[in-house]
């Protein structure tokens, strides 16, 4: 019985707790709200409660399960080793099924879930980016910004959406000389609509290492900010959709370069296609052969050292919460980094803590998203680095509000941009003057 | 249910984002970290800012009879926080600045829902240390502490919480807030009211400031881990070690059955079949300190350890405290349910207290496990259960009984530092005798004649 389906399918991990409280320490909801139901012990009870029939699944119950940021922290804490991550989903998954979705997040999933309204949504974007949104210049990514008020007297920066959408500017499939292998590019949304940038750094840094890359055009959303907000049924759709994509187009191995894709196509799909016998297989074969780039870069290619040119650039690492807890890959993009010529890799303090972006729980929780990067923001200040590196477009987005709100001069890039960089410039196509 | 009246003057004097009043909220107050016990919904959870929020509440609580349960983070092991006859939950953690540290008078005033740690990371940056260390030092506030009068690893060689209490500000149960104590190293004038407070588990009044005492941290460290295959060579060894005047920071034991359940949860590299795991830290200057630990691996061995091991750095080090480090962790992992008690003895009497729980856990057919700071006699025998077995559970209290029992024949007492709370209150007449007892209520009722603060803790009301 998967967390998707019953909210019984949890019992044993709730009874995994001793209520021992460690979770307070790494909380970031807790950390700005000191309430105890903000921590995973205090919607670990909600839910024991629920379970006991003490008290029964309320709006209000709904509204307290999306305290959570699922950044695992209290995972990797917890002496017991209670699940959290299973039991917050779970819960999410009950609440939608007893009382429904929120408004908010209804406006954003219905969208999600058809890709030809999301691709009309987006392109109708363009014209209300113009009407609603100032830009702002920057000078790094030269990228126009737009600025949503969220409602907090702060506002939160995104980037403008892609004049073109990364996978209507490549073919399906990138061929190279003498290939080695051939992968599949699992985009992902914010790549292709917002951060194509980062997409066309995966694809320049997997040609260079003589690798074919292929970019299924049926693709969709991963579906992680449906299922996790517990919309099953349109992240099974999702699902279903993405694996015989990538089935009809074949590859020996598939790269993400969102931790939320990866985690997707590692654990989720499985889990929720559990009683689809044949999907369910299609599923796991997919889940063994998925990588994250920067994982798939160290352990699977590895990517050649020769020909990298010097980047001058101060670094600072920020872990994506479902890269490092959630798949474990920590080192693998430092490890990328240092090897860069040039790159300076200066730690901040506690790396793994969460940015407090978490998918549309900053739209539902502006407020304590706003605070909760306030102080990661803080955190990347006291560096004194010029860029922040990261591996989620996600996690990209939100430091990049916050070192535009805090007015200090930082570039924002996920790993395998300056990758990208470093081989540009070996081959002398670009120059750094800094 | 309260008054509307009641609800209407809290939200008056604290503002509606301090108050809390829909069940979903209050339900998450209901319970603390104390395994197998009845939780409890109170009626209203405040988070005051101020002293004078703290004592308008209580002025508000005595007007209308309302129970006040003063909260730091709940994390306490005896049922302490447990709003067992609803009322007001008063939320601690909004007072959480630390307002001083005084390097002159080696002090540090904090209000009381700072976190240990965050109070130690401040001290650091003086090279200072505030020593006391329970287990919840990330997560157990100051206030917390001082009520629960909490102990830790480093008891043996630094004391305990009351060993660094010099000065509260308290509210008390009739609304009015005293000073008591201050940063004077002497101070004999009235009665110890600071150390009334201290471990007084919120039963006597709110405390709103403390001034704790701060020493330089030491310079270096050492530890030495030994195995040994008897319980009491390794007893032996705990007296020799302080005969020989060497007073370790910290000297801790692991018995047999959590050796096994540590060995199989984290590889540490301990023998499976040994008896007892000694883990030793000495502290201070560092020659001090190497000779110390010299002088300790040799008394260990001429005690009977079979092994003897001196870590060589931070990284030795870190795998020697794996072992003690994961010994909750890897008990809590075995079983749903963790029953952590703290009866304490006499440092001589350990040998007697490991061989009674072995044989309580035999007599009662349960899985116990020990370890704890032999070094100040405070074990934690932990039986792993799992509470939804009822039958099984009362074989639980009868053990705990058991232990108590123990425990007091052997000239200890009922708990070293988890305190007393709901969980123990029955034992107490055991220790005190009804004298003792009485003692104690007209104490509590001296300073609290309507059971407003805490009621159904420490004092049972007649
Ligand atoms: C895993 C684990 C390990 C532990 N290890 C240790 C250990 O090694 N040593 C040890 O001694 N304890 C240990 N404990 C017990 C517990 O952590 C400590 O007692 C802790 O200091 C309690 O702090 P708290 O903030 O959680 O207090 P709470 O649990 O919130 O409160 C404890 C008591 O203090 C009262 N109180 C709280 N704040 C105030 C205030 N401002 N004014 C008046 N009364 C107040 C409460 O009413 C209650 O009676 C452990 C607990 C756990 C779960
Ligand atoms: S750390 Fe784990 S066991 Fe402890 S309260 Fe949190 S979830 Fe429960
Ligand atoms: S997953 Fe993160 S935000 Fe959610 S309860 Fe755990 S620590 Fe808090």
């Amino acid at each position: 019985m998967s967390v998707y389906d019953s909210l019984d399918s949890i019992t044993e991990e709730l009874h995994k707790c001793m209520k021992c409280g460690n979770c307070m320490a790494v909380c970031p909801i807790y950390k700005e709200t000191r309430q105890e139901v903000g921590v995973a012990r205090g919607k670990i009870s909600l839910a024991e409660y629920i379970l006991s029939g003490e008290i029964e699944m309320t709006k209000g119950m709904g509204n307290r399960f999306s305290l959570c940021t699922t950044c695992m922290a209290c995972n990797t804490n917890c002496p017991c080793g209670v699940r959290f991550d299973k039991i917050i989903l779970a819960a999410r998954a009950e609440s939608v099924r007893k009382k429904g979705l929120q408004p908010v997040k209804k406006i954003a999933f219905t969208a999600l879930k058809m890709q030809r309204v999301f691709d009309f949504g987006m392109k109708a974007g363009s014209i209300f980016q113009g009407v609603a949104l100032k830009n702002i210049p920057n000078r790094h990514s030269k990228l126009a910004r737009m600025r949503v008020d969220v409602g907090i007297g702060k506002e939160k920066v995104f980037p403008m959406l892609s004049k073109k959408t990364l996978r209507s500017e490549f073919p399906q499939v990138i061929t190279v000389k003498n290939p080695k292998m051939r992968v599949g590019f699992f985009t992902g949304c914010m790549i292709n609509y917002f951060y194509t940038d980062i997409g066309r750094a995966v694809i320049e840094v997997l040609t260079e290492n003589d690798i074919e890359v292929v970019i299924p055009k049926f693709q969709a959303c991963c579906g992680i900010p449906a299922s996790v907000n517990g919309d099953v049924a349109s992240a099974r759709t999702l699902a279903k959709r993405n694996l015989r994509a990538f089935e009809r187009m074949g590859a020996d191995a598939l790269v993400v370069a969102c931790s939320s894709g990866g985690t997707a196509w590692k654990h989720v799909f499985g889990e929720l296609l559990e009683n689809d016998h044949e999907l369910k297989a299609l599923a796991d074969k997919w889940a063994k052969k998925s990588y994250d780039i920067s994982e798939f870069l160290i352990h699977q290619v590895p990517f050649k050292k020769e020909g990298l040119g010097r980047v001058a650039r101060k670094v600072t690492y920020h872990e994506p919460c479902h890269l490092n807890r959630g798949q474990g890959i920590s080192k693998e993009p430092r490890e990328i980094l240092k090897s860069i010529p040039g790159v300076e890799l200066i730690e901040m303090k506690e790396p793994g803590r969460c940015c407090g972006m978490a998918g549309s729980f900053s739209l539902v929780h502006p407020d304590l998203s706003g605070q909760i990067s306030d102080r990661k923001t803080a955190d990347i200040q006291t560096t004194n680095t010029d860029t922040v590196a990261t591996g989620c477009p996600a996690c990209r987005l939100q430091l990049q509000s916050g070192v535009e709100n805090a007015g200090f001069d930082e570039e924002v890039l996920h790993t395998v941009q300056i990758l990208a960089e470093s081989y540009r410039v070996g081959k002398g196509e670009l120059k750094r003057s800094k | 249910m309260l008054a509307r009246e009641v609800l209407e003057e809290l939200v008056r004097v604290l503002g509606r984002e301090n108050v809390l009043t829909e069940q979903e909220d209050l339900l998450t107050y209901a319970y603390d970290a104390t395994a197998a016990m009845k939780h409890h919904k109170p009626d209203v959870v405040v988070a005051p800012l101020s002293t004078e929020q703290v004592a308008d509440v209580v002025k508000i609580a005595l007007r209308y009879h309302v129970p006040i349960y003063t909260r730091g983070s709940g994390t306490n092991l005896s049922g302490g926080t447990i709003p067992i006859e609803g009322g007001i939950v008063l939320s601690m953690l909004n007072l959480n600045k630390i307002l001083e540290v005084d390097q002159d008078n080696l002090t540090a005033t904090v209000q009381p829902g700072v976190i240990i740690q965050a109070l130690n990371d401040e001290a650091a940056k003086h090279g200072l240390l505030y020593p006391p260390d329970p287990g919840t030092v990330t997560t157990a506030t100051m206030g917390g502490s001082v009520s629960e009068c909490s102990g830790g690893l480093r008891g043996l060689k630094y004391g305990v919480t009351k060993h660094y209490i010099m000065g509260l500000q308290l509210v008390l149960a009739n609304g009015e807030v005293i000073r008591w104590g201050g940063k004077t190293v002497k101070n004999v004038t009235g009665y110890d009211l600071v150390a009334l407070f201290t471990g007084a588990e919120g039963t006597l009044g709110i405390i709103t400031e403390i001034i704790v005492k701060l020493i330089p941290a030491p310079e270096a460290r050492k530890s030495i881990l030994a195995v040994f295959d008897d319980v009491d060579k390794a007893g032996r060894a705990i007296a020799a070690i302080i005969r020989n005047k060497v007073i370790p920071a910290t000297l801790e034991i692991l018995d047999n059955v959590t050796i096994q359940t540590v060995e199989n949860f984290v590889h540490a590299g301990l023998p499976m079949d040994a008896e007892a795991v000694l883990l030793c830290e000495v502290d201070g200057y560092k020659e001090v300190v190497v000779r110390e630990a010299v002088l300790v691996e040799r008394i260990l061995k001429e005690e009977g350890a079979v092994q003897v091991k001196i870590a060589k750095d931070d990284k030795e080090r870190d795998l020697l405290w794996l072992a003690r480090r994961s010994a909750l962790p890897a008990l809590a992992q075995k079983r749903p349910t963790t029953v952590l008690e703290d009866a304490t003895v006499p440092r001589s009497k350990i040998p007697d207290m490991l061989k009674a729980i072995r044989s309580i856990a035999t007599k009662h057919n349960l899985q116990i496990a020990t370890f704890g700071h032999a070094g100040d006699g405070n074990l934690h025998p932990t039986i792993l259960t799992d509470e939804r077995d009822l039958e099984e559970m009362k074989r639980v209290h009868l053990a705990v009984d058991e232990i108590f029992e123990t425990a007091l024949a052997l000239g200890g007492t009922l708990s070293g530092e988890h305190g007393i709370g709901i969980a123990k209150m029955k034992y107490l007449d055991r220790e005190f005798g009804e004298a003792g007892v009485a003692a104690l209520r007209r104490i509590k009722e001296s300073l609290d004649p309507n059971y407003l603060l805490n009621p159904g803790k420490i004092v049972r009301r007649d």
